[in-house]
């Protein structure tokens, strides 16, 4: 389809780039310094993108701008959690005590810049659009990581994101160039009925092609050996910036990664994913052994931390590799176990995330020290506190453990040669139930009854209420859920 | 209620949780009120069911069916026959005491009581589940209430304790998990127990991965499963750790229940799906079965806090049972198709299951009781007690009397049933086995010696015997095991459709021997 035939179906976009403007305006022309009023039209915004997301419903399969873009399911699948995430993070950082003391105009214009990136890179099917996107998306978390300007290790943590955000941008850039000067076309589907016809000497070019467009996703999603500037940013950045880091961006990244995949390498004429275009090297295997070492690291290494902020920081960086096993065997489960995982991983770890910002503003600290007790004092914190963390390390009834459970599912389903994999899937499972219940043991096994007991207060309730509920629900009854990712599986393939 | 009887056991527990949620956090008694009212009409629905089930029939009965989630095939399907009667009647009974074991507790009372009850659903789900995916969840939803009881309200070493318990369990769990997702894929995409008894052992048929035997290869992820569950050795070192340091009433749900779980997810699921690995495996099992009753008896021997004796008599027991289980090979072709033997072994199997549900829980119980009055469990700094607790030393003769299986008790029977139906197969492991018994009397004796008999401790010249609320707790326990001892037709009658109906799938499904 054409630039101009293309307009009216970039309905959603058009919203929140409408809403971008908007938030910019506001900022400026507003008298009185009230940098919040800003934030409020950022949320109608959301509301009313989400809703011409809806008006759009049954949406024909197509793609736009020649295609660059790609609108279908799948992606509108993506954009309507995008869009759920960035909502409850914005409504969040309006809560936050760290974010009360700078102004708080440019964040909101740079979380929905940043949230318009994202919404390209789900529906990229071009190499230029990927990283464009990935590059609009990368600048502004540089910036929203570093946001706290007068804490140290906030411009700590945006200088390292800069630094390897650029650097893995680059080894991108070159993998794509070579991609392009193998197939003359920087379109998907041309470059995968090129790459059918590739000239074996052309191996080699598209091996190194492929390892360095991996590390440029690998770093969005966080996968080992691209995850170094995780714990620090995590860590450092803003707790709601790094909320939103450990959920959207990386969604995102998920989704690019498996239309990449999907789309160049799949052949239309095989029923299953073969890689057959990825003569060479055993890809799948590769990736099985990457998306092992990601869990296990970040496993590992979340066991040590004395931090809650950075131990969900590596547990991240776990369920990254948690996902990523469903990759080397891209079947239609496997997609649809990733997509269903992150709809739980969304709930949970947003929820648990939510949980540290509210202790933060409420003791300036985020070590395990801290949550002493915490269960007895505040009760419903560590109630849902707890039901978080059950649903992290997958036990049912839960979200998590139904997004474990079909990740599994299709890594089995694939054949005794994948058990291997499942095998290390579930070994990491046990070892992060050390690390997630010991925020549990913490709030609740030390410490006492306390006489007075407090409420986290009507906004934290709410929207805690709003994640815990659906984590418990949907471990019992999540039907709909799967019902709504078969429907989305429908990719834009020409 | 006739309809849904299965479903009333499960949800009264959740009912109850929802009902203490109503109640403010200081009306403590009304907080046990409701966990009594809660766990008593739970076992007065499992009197009914055991009055109105046919024991006639081996198959399941009270059948209930609904779609949970179509696209996976997964069904809320619940059933109980002969294998599953004993352990549905003896959680509602169990849980019911415990409430009353429970009955000092002070700290969170309202926590406590609703994770209690919990975990009771979680228990009886287990036994009454017959599709693996809902199986496992209640599988899985018992173990958070556990950690919490045992990490909240335990002795000085809970958390460790807790975590231990977690973690094993755990890796047990998600080593069935993996097996149960092998056998719905290469099984014809069913979690249904009933049609998966068919359909795996002939799909698995002749199936080799990596060499191995497809059945073989699921049979021991899932064995390990139900072992630590059990437990056998190697794999029980957190059992100790875990009864020893949780609350009294804890420790009775965890011998009486928790570890029949294992003994009863082997016998429906391994045994049910993969019988033809039943008669690889068989030998191991009987070996294994030896080892643990060595094991836990020699343990226990050495042992100087009661509580851990009596933890170690149970890893001790439970190789009765496993030694019953084993038994179940007489009935082949190449043991001169011993089926009487192969009946023996299994009855006594799960006759143990039983018993060693009550006389545990009883043991637990009386241990408490003592460290309730004395605030330790050292065997050695008691002597002359029975002077001044003659109640007390006479039931506690009883329960240690249950405990080393003398003749007229319930442990008697069934341990006897189950070395007569191994004995053809595994002669010499049944004599060794027999050994066991020996030391059994031996540290049970000692133990009652020195506690009750002897100079008396002076620190202990004024204690109070057992009281009301107590004896209330142990005497069902103790009836019912002299009852049985002394009479156990009915129990095996109960039983014994089923455990045919086992024996015939077995050696019909399970290929030539």
């Amino acid at each position: 389809m054409n630039n101009l035939q293309s307009l009216p179906l970039f309905l959603p976009e058009w919203g929140l780039l409408a809403t971008i403007l908007i938030v910019i305006l506001v900022d400026i022309i507003q008298f009185h310094r009230n940098d919040r009023i800003a934030g409020r039209w950022l949320l109608w915004g959301l509301l009313i993108t989400f809703g011409l997301i809806l008006f759009q419903g049954q949406i024909r399969i197509t793609s736009l701008f020649l295609n660059s873009l790609a609108l279908d399911p799948f992606g509108t699948f993506f954009k309507i959690l995008l869009l759920v995430s960035t909502f409850l993070v914005v409504v969040v950082a309006r809560l936050s005590r760290e974010l009360s003391e700078v102004r708080m105009g440019e964040f909101y214009m740079l979380i929905s810049i940043m949230l318009l990136g994202m919404f390209l890179m789900v529906s990229a099917i071009d190499i230029i659009m990927v990283y464009l996107s990935i590059e609009v998306v990368s600048l502004s978390s540089f910036v929203l990581s570093g946001y706290l300007k007068n804490s140290k290790r906030s411009n700590e943590s945006a200088l390292k994101y800069v630094i390897y955000g650029a650097f893995s941008s680059g080894l991108m850039l070159f993998g794509l160039s070579y991609l392009y000067g193998l197939t003359g076309s920087t379109k998907y589907y041309q470059i995968a009925a090129q790459l059918q016809h590739l000239d074996p000497a052309g191996y080699g070019a598209l091996i190194l092609a492929m390892i360095l467009i991996l590390a440029g996703f690998g770093y969005k999603i966080s996968a080992v050996p691209f995850h170094f500037w995780t714990p620090d940013v995590y860590e450092g950045a803003p707790t709601t910036i790094t909320a939103y880091l450990s959920v959207a961006p990386k969604a995102a990244g998920f989704a690019i990664l498996i239309r990449f995949f999907h789309d160049v390498f799949m052949l239309p004429q095989d029923a299953g994913m073969q890689w057959k275009a990825l003569a060479g090297l055993p890809w799948p295997q590769l990736l099985a052994v990457l998306s092992v070492v990601t869990m296990t690291l970040g496993n590992l290494v979340a066991l040590k931390q004395t931090s809650i902020k950075r131990m969900l920081a590596y547990s991240s960086i776990a369920h990254a590799g948690y996902m990523l096993m469903a990759i080397p065997v891209l079947s239609r489960d496997g997609i649809f176990g990733i997509m269903i995982y992150l709809v739980m991983y969304l709930l949970m770890n947003l929820g648990a995330f939510f949980v540290v910002i509210f202790v933060e503003n409420r003791l300036n600290s985020e070590q395990f020290e801290d949550y002493y007790g915490l269960g007895w004092k505040i009760p419903y914190l560590g109630v849902v506190m707890s039901l978080f963390m059950i649903s992290l390390t997958g036990l049912p009834p839960t979200a998590g453990f139904i997004g474990k459970f079909y990740v599994f599912a299709a890594v089995i389903k694939a054949g005794p040669a994948w058990y291997w994999l499942a095998f290390f899937g579930i070994l990491n499972s046990v070892i992060s139930l050390y690390y997630y219940l010991r925020v549990v043991r913490m709030m609740y096994l030390k410490g006492e009854r306390a006489e007075v007991l407090e409420s986290p207060g009507r906004c934290f309730n709410v929207i805690l209420t709003a994640l815990a509920v659906p984590t418990l629900v949907l471990g019992i009854y999540w039907a709909p859920v799967a019902e709504w990712v078969r429907q989305s599986l429908l990719f834009f393939t020409q | 209620m006739e309809a849904h009887i299965l479903s009333w056991l499960i949800w009264l527990p959740v009912a109850g949780i929802v009902a203490l949620t109503l109640v403010p956090r200081e009306q403590k008694d009304v907080i046990k009120v409701i966990a009594a009212v809660a766990t008593g009409l739970q076992l007065w629905v499992a009197v009914i069911l055991l009055m109105k089930y046919d024991s006639a029939v081996g198959t399941y009965q009270f059948l209930e069916k609904a779609a949970w989630i179509p696209s996976f095939n997964i069904h809320y399907t619940l059933g109980v026959d002969g294998l599953s009667l004993p352990m549905v009647i003896l959680t509602p009974l169990l849980s019911f005491l415990a409430v009353f074991v429970s009955w000092k507790i002070e700290k969170a009372t309202k926590g406590y009581f609703a994770l209690f009850l919990l975990l009771d659903t979680g228990m009886i789900g287990v036994f009454l589940a017959l599709d693996f995916f809902l199986f496992y969840v209640f599988w899985e939803v018992m173990l958070l209430p556990m950690y919490f009881l045992i990490g909240m309200w335990g002795g000085p070493q809970r958390e460790y304790a807790a975590i231990k318990f977690f973690l094993y369990t755990l890796v047990g769990s998600v080593l069935m998990l993996i097996a149960m997702l092998a056998l719905y894929f290469t099984s014809g995409e069913t979690f249904d127990l009933i049609t998966l008894s068919q359909t795996a052992p002939e799909q698995l048929q002749g199936v080799t991965w990596w060499g191995f035997s497809a059945i073989r290869v699921i049979w021991i992820m899932l064995f390990i499963g139900f072992a630590i569950k059990v437990p056998i050795f190697p794999l029980h070192t957190w059992l100790p750790l875990a009864h020893v340091e949780a609350p009294t009433a804890i420790s009775v749900i965890l011998a009486g229940i928790l570890l029949k779980m294992g003994l009863y997810g082997m016998l429906r699921i391994n045994y049910g799906l993969l019988p033809e690995a039943v008669w690889w495996f068989a030998g191991t099992l009987a070996v294994l079965g030896l080892i643990n009753i060595i094991w836990g008896a020699l343990c226990a021997l050495a042992q100087k806090d009661l509580k851990k004796l009596v933890a170690y008599s149970s890893i001790n027991h439970m190789g009765y049972a496993l030694l019953g289980m084993a038994a179940v090979v007489a009935a082949g072709a190449a043991n001169g198709e011993n089926i009487l033997s192969a009946q023996a072994g299994l009855s006594g199997a799960v006759f143990q299951m039983f018993n060693h549900g009550t006389i545990s829980a009883m043991l637990f119980i009386l241990v408490g009781v003592l460290y309730d009055r004395a605030h330790h469990r050292d065997i050695d700094g008691f002597g002359g007690l029975a002077k001044q607790m003659p109640i007390y030393a006479g039931i506690t003769m009883v329960a240690f009397f249950a405990g080393l299986g003398l003749p007229g008790m319930s442990g008697f029977v069934s341990e006897f049933l189950s070395f007569v139906g191994a004995f053809p197969v595994f002669k010499v492991i049944v004599v060794l086995s027999t050994l066991g018994i020996l030391l059994n009397a031996a540290y049970f004796l000692r133990a009652y010696l020195k506690i009750f008999f002897g100079p008396l401790n002076e620190k202990y010249a004024d204690i109070q015997d057992i009281n009301g609320r107590e004896l209330f707790i142990v005497i069902p326990l103790a009836v019912i095991t002299i009852g049985l001892g002394v009479y156990p037709s009915p129990f095996l009658n109960m039983i014994k459709a089923t455990l045919n109906d086992l024996i015939t799938h077995i050696v019909q499904l399970g290929g030539a021997f």
